[in-house]
């Protein structure tokens, strides 16, 4: 598969990891922002092809996990409204709200459908054009333009029956959160490789002017968070702090602008409230009020859920901020386990707390 | 987060693509990219193509990495 | 050892219960089970071994509610048979007979039933089974997915073999027949809001035929046995791992899979461990006789692909850990559920 098994290649990773052994001096924690990441790296074994002295740190980057508890309920309060269907992506739907999943709605009867694409949920409402469609429209900005797109052909077609639920987070602002609070024990960054398409380099460059911080942006093949990793040593030891582009084959500076004019096109900032996180200003979009049309919540007037929050025994919030590993945590894989999650972490296999449950709960001794 | 694949445009209708992964083939949406010919590789995110493979800068990173290590053994240790 | 002797928690049955990982196990092993318990059912084996008046039988049942009924490759006919005769073979019984059930949802057509009873016809012949019972039932629209098959299995045991989950030993070969993922990829180019096209077909067969060579080729050489279906071959190994006390080690490299399957599971975000396969096994084989059992294996048409994947090793967690092909390793855990796609 072209681009995808080059990257994969053992001789060339050992390559890789001798460079590391030769660039590593002292222990440095290394964030990898987003879920794909922290996925790759364990699917792979990466934390331990590299020398101990590197630790990943899973940062807030899996978007099912920080939605806040009450998008997961008005999503099930849309999914009753009448006639209603109800169309999402398959990683939301076992995701628990504060009393039930959209998986669990299912089985009560709700017309919940899994799509692969927004493009399916413009499908199912053009298939029935006098049913109201609404489509979870989640993701960090990586997806944000495929849903604008929606909304974007939903006018442009006449589905007057779709809309969407805009459950949209940033990284910017959330990596300012996590550099501004009290405690950091970060020393560099690994970017999203994929958010970087949309965005492009540009934005990170915040983390190392202001903050001093290294970052590379990494692709998402095992080879690519190697070089990475070895692209962060080689900063350090040469005692910079810049934004590097190790996905070159993919990622600009400027990134998609077409990309770029949907999301602006349809949305606007909000304030969002990240699971784990809290508020953090101007992290989240909105629809705007042009498109009100295709907004769900404006157009089924519901009562918005009252915000809850996780049971005090949960610590995603310093786990997500990379204050502690998921062991750490004193529920991790005893109250809370990705059957039972209690937290933001442990609800999505992105997370660091299932992906620390499913790969290395036995961890340092073997997993 | 943001699984997104290396597929090859096999046909163009209007925005709407042919793309394949190792002989398998969905519709993908050129929407969000301007100018997608036949041949081309993107990564395609939930159905939309985002960014283009640039197969130089592909080769280039591997040809980095395959001279890895062979330099500075003077720097070890 | 992990017991899911835990019940379920919530109200509802969810569709995860039936998905062959974790949640299954609570539902079978912490609701049902122990409302049933005997010593015959507690070995918890895919078919019973009864012993009736010095003659030992393997008894199995099973129910099939596929959607879509009709897939590249097969139907919920094939599935059906195939899947009982697998059962039985998969304990070392000769399939023999089966009875078949039907729960038909109002309004299915009849064209459809009979492109399905072709299929069951096919299949049994090529198996060597009858049907010799069955039944019939239909219940109103919208109350079962178009057809709900339901089978009982009855077969000869074969002598000297003792096949049981919990029969692997420390240094014993893992054996698996051919290629993973193809049925559930077949499924899921299918299914509304995730179609795709590829030559992808299911691989459902009866494979008694590959077991009478293996138990043939090195009698008692077999120490457990199964068929990875729902929940893959991951599934298996670690239902096998903890029943047995023991650890597994797998080489990736090893472990065939289809270019298409391959892709699809990328462009889906699946990982064909735990896709489903109607027409595969994988076996615990002594290894002084592994390679033979292996080459009686690949006589056959059915398992030209076959390899040896891995060993059984001492493991007081009862891990299964995989050599990745990229030079590192990983932990291949129980899931909780049906592996979902994914665009995060």
């Amino acid at each position: 598969m072209k681009y995808m098994d080059e990257f994969r290649d053992p001789a060339l990773a050992q390559r890789l990891v001798r460079e590391i052994r030769s660039l590593v001096r002292a222990p440095v924690r290394i964030m990898e922002i987003c879920g794909g990441h922290t996925a790759v790296i364990f699917k792979y074994g990466i934390h331990k092809m590299v020398p101990p002295e590197i630790e990943y740190i899973h940062g807030p980057g899996c978007p099912v996990c920080v939605s806040p508890r009450e998008k997961v309920d008005l999503a099930i309060q849309l999914a009753w409204q009448d006639d209603v269907i109800f169309t999402t992506f398959a990683d939301m739907i076992r995701v628990p709200g504060s009393r039930s999943s959209l998986a669990r709605e299912q089985a009560r009867g709700a017309d919940v459908r899994m799509v692969y694409s927004s493009l399916d949920a413009l499908e199912i409402a053009r298939r029935n054009p006098h049913r109201p469609v609404v489509f979870f429209a989640i993701g960090f900005e990586t997806t944000a333009p495929t849903n604008a797109m929606a909304v974007l052909l939903a006018r442009e077609q006449g589905l007057t029956n779709f809309s969407i639920v805009s459950n949209h987070v940033t990284v910017p602002p959330a990596i300012r959160a996590i550099l501004d609070a009290p405690e950091v024990r970060l020393d560099a960054f690994i970017a999203p490789g994929h958010v970087s398409l949309v965005t492009g380099s540009r934005i990170y460059r915040f983390i190392a002017e202001e903050y001093g911080k290294p970052v590379v942006i990494s692709g998402f093949e095992p080879l690519d968070l190697l070089q990475a990793t070895a692209m962060v040593l080689r900063q350090q030891r040469e005692g910079r702090a810049t934004v590097e582009n190790q996905y070159r084959r993919a990622v600009s500076e400027m990134g998609n602008l077409k990309a770029q004019a949907a999301v602006d096109t349809v949305f606007e900032t909000s304030d969002m409230t990240w699971r784990g996180l809290g508020m953090i200003p101007g992290s989240g979009l909105k629809v705007r009020p042009a498109f009100a049309a295709h907004d769900a919540e404006r157009r089924f007037a519901l009562q918005p859920p009252a915000p809850s929050r996780d049971p005090k025994a949960c610590e995603c919030g310093d786990i997500l901020r990379g204050l502690k590993a998921p062991w750490d945590c004193r529920v991790f894989g005893t109250a809370c386990t990705p059957e039972k999650p209690l937290g933001a972490c442990m609800v999505s296999s992105e997370g660091a707390c299932a992906a620390y449950y499913h790969y290395g709960r036995h961890w340092p001794a073997t997993g | 987060m943001c699984l997104a694949i290396p597929a090859r445009v096999v046909t163009l209708d209007g925005a709407m693509a042919t793309v394949e992964v190792a002989g398998v083939t969905r519709t993908a949406s050129t929407h969000l990219l301007d100018g997608v010919r036949v041949g081309d590789y993107l990564l395609i995110h939930a159905g939309f193509a985002l960014s283009r493979l640039d197969e130089a800068e592909a080769q280039e990173t591997l040809r980095l990495l395959e001279q890895m290590g062979e330099l500075e053994v003077g720097a070890l240790g | 050892m992990e017991q899911h002797n835990h019940r379920p928690d919530g109200k509802e049955v969810l569709l995860a219960h039936g998905s062959g990982g974790r949640s299954m196990h609570q539902l079978v092993d912490g609701l049902i089970v122990p409302a049933l318990a005997n010593p015959l059912l507690d070995r918890m084996e895919d078919q019973a071994t009864l012993e009736i008046n010095g003659l030992r039988l393997g008894f199995t049942t099973d129910s099939f509610v596929v959607d879509p009924i009709f897939f590249p490759g097969g139907d919920i006919g094939a599935l059906a048979v195939n899947g009982t005769v697998n059962d039985l073979a998969m304990g070392g019984a000769r399939p023999l007979y089966l009875s078949l059930s039907f729960i038909l949802e109002e309004g299915l057509a009849l064209a459809e039933l009979e492109r399905i009873l072709a299929s069951i016809r096919a299949a049994a012949a090529i198996s060597g089974v009858q049907i010799v019972t069955g039944d019939t039932k239909v219940v109103h629209r919208g109350s079962a997915d178009k057809v709900f098959i339901n089978t009982a299995g009855v077969g000869l045991m074969t002598d000297g073999t003792r096949i049981s989950a919990a029969g692997a030993q420390v240094g014993d070969r893992i054996l698996l027949s051919g290629s993973l993922g193809d049925h559930g990829m077949a499924i899921m180019s299918r299914r509304e809001g995730f179609e795709f096209e590829a030559a992808i077909e299911s691989d459902t067969a009866g494979l008694w035929p590959l077991v009478d060579a293996m138990l043939a080729a090195a009698p008692g050489a077999v120490h457990a046995m199964r068929d990875p279906t729902r929940g893959g071959l991951a599934s298996c190994l670690n239902e096998i791992a903890q029943r047995s006390g023991v650890g597994m080690r797998l080489q990736e490299a090893a472990i065939p899979v289809h270019e298409p399957v391959r892709g699809a599971c990328e462009m889906l975000g699946l990982d064909p461990l735990y896709v489903a396969n109607e027409g595969k096994l994988m076996a615990v084989v002594q290894p002084e006789h592994a390679e033979r059992v292996l080459a009686a294996v690949r006589t056959h048409p059915l398992g030209r692909e076959a390899q040896l994947v891995g060993t059984v090793v001492e493991d007081t967690r009862h891990l299964v850990v995989m050599e990745t092909a990229f030079g590192g390793s990983r932990i291949v855990d129980l899931l909780a559920g049906d592996p979902l796609p994914r665009i995060c």
